[in-house]
């Protein structure tokens, strides 16, 4: 590995947002998180009723519980299936919301053989290092390593 | 001038209760002139999604920290902070956030390493104040900037440092942390992702009081009584000797500091912030496993 190696490339939707956070002072980038914290989805009734089915990030230092589901031909196999993100966290916890609602709007909807090629760097790319203490970063990586984990073993890849 | 004391019996019994407020007095007081609310979170936004009308957010990583040296801000960094948060040194402060003021205790102790005179906990923190439905807002108050004076960080009352605690091996340690901590089990909080250590286990001697006990449900303190019953009978801790608590990272043991100190009136209680995140790392220095406080060594190898 070279060092001037460019980064992996992100899929379209994650690499906007990571523009959109560089592109922002640092008390701004805080708001904009705050956005993506707010705008994270409910969970839908059937894990609503059922958060067993939700995985824990213990990476997090806030509770926060994760499922993915794959969607297509053939009940969701294969990699060409299209991934779908719930997460649930307390509204107490709007950091790391912020990070569950970066992860949805940046992969919902992607095939699975996509979001397995997501660099598992996102975290270090959103100019938030300093703001934010290296360790709640590193539970966005916790996610994403488990929603990677997840859509491996349910899409056979 | 600093405000009146809040004069609420349950505070009475504590031994500086002017280092309390109620909600109920804090509500009757905001917006007082000589009065600054701050808030101080573990969760670096949780300010931001609504907090107490007017208060001003201090965070604990990015305005307490020395963002290169692990240490916290000089004087010049310590009063350029309070003069953009509008606290001038005749500030009455009152300081709240989440988890039981965990953080909020944090910051009221870096406020006394810089000896302000008037700095008080909101007892019940954040979560009270959300439960009794009182007022919140997103508004951020932009305060007008105040002179506040460059003060000399003071280091040797309240705080304690590697080598202070190494010599005070066989006097009153307190490890605050899980108990799967103290045994050496784990290195982290449960559920909390891991900072770090090499080794688990505790300081030889330390005895092991979660720094939670003092919390109500409702994330007020313990009564008076209480809280005796817990430091001074059951652990056996005497006001007469000094005491270093001790936790992770230093904030956990910032909560015991506030009870030992504020609401019990021991008169020589010092937090060591470099906590086990230092000591678990640090090469040759003695560590005891398992649920005992364990021997002191009667020597400790030469540093």
């Amino acid at each position: 590995m070279s060092q001037s190696a460019a980064p992996a490339p992100l899929p379209e939707a994650l690499a906007a947002i990571v523009e959109d956070f560089n592109a922002l002072g640092e008390p701004d980038r805080l708001q904009l998180l705050l956005e993506f914290s707010e705008g994270l989805p409910e969970l839908p009734e059937r894990y609503s009723e059922h958060p067993e089915l939700l995985e824990p990030v213990p990476e997090c230092q806030s509770p926060i519980f994760l499922v993915t589901e794959l969607e297509g031909d053939g009940g969701g196999n294969g990699t060409d299936a299209v991934v779908r993100l719930y997460f649930s966290a307390p509204a107490e916890a709007p950091t790391t919301r912020g990070f569950a609602g970066i992860l949805h709007e940046g992969l919902d909807g992607l095939t699975a053989a996509e979001v397995l090629a997501v660099p598992d760097d996102v975290s270090d790319r959103l100019g938030l290092s300093r703001a934010i203490t290296p360790l709640r970063l590193r539970g966005m990586g916790g996610m994403l390593a488990r929603i990677k984990r997840q859509v491996r073993e349910k899409s056979g890849a | 001038m600093p405000l009146p004391y809040d004069d609420a019996e349950k505070f009475t019994a504590y031994a500086h209760p002017e280092r309390l407020v109620s909600t109920d007095w804090l509500a009757e007081h905001l917006g007082d002139p000589g009065l600054v609310v701050v808030e101080s979170d573990e969760d670096v936004l949780l300010y931001d999604t609504g907090h107490i009308p007017g208060a001003v957010k201090i965070d604990w990583h990015t305005d307490l920290n020395d963002p290169v040296t692990r240490d916290y801000v000089d004087g010049e960094g310590f009063a350029a902070l309070m003069a953009a948060k509008g606290i001038s040194r005749d500030t009455t402060v009152v300081i709240y956030g989440d988890k039981n003021n965990w953080w909020a205790a944090y910051a009221l102790w870096v406020f006394a390493l810089f000896g302000h005179p008037d700095v008080r906990l909101l007892d019940g923190g954040r979560a009270l104040w959300v439960s009794e439905g009182r007022d919140f807002t997103k508004d951020v108050p932009n305060p007008q900037p105040v002179d506040y004076p460059v003060v000399e960080r003071e280091d040797s009352v309240v705080r304690a440092f590697k080598e202070d605690v190494l010599g005070f091996l066989g006097g009153q340690l307190v490890d605050v942390r899980s108990l799967p901590e103290y045994t050496g089990e784990r290195t982290h909080m449960p559920d909390y992702p891991d900072e770090g250590s090499l080794r688990g286990g505790h300081i030889p001697g330390a005895q092991s009081v979660p720094w939670a006990r003092a919390a109500n449900e409702d994330g007020t303190f313990k009564s008076r009584t209480e809280l005796e019953e817990i430091y001074r009978h059951e652990k056996g801790l005497s006001p007469q000797e000094p005491v270093i608590a001790y936790c992770r990272i230093g904030e956990r043991s910032s909560h015991t500091w506030f009870v030992l100190s504020h609401l019990l009136g021991f008169p020589n209680v010092r937090n060591y912030d470099g906590s086990w995140t230092e000591w678990g790392n640090a090469v040759r220095v003695p560590i005891v496993r398992g649920e005992q406080p364990g021997e002191v060594p009667s020597e400790v190898p030469a540093r």
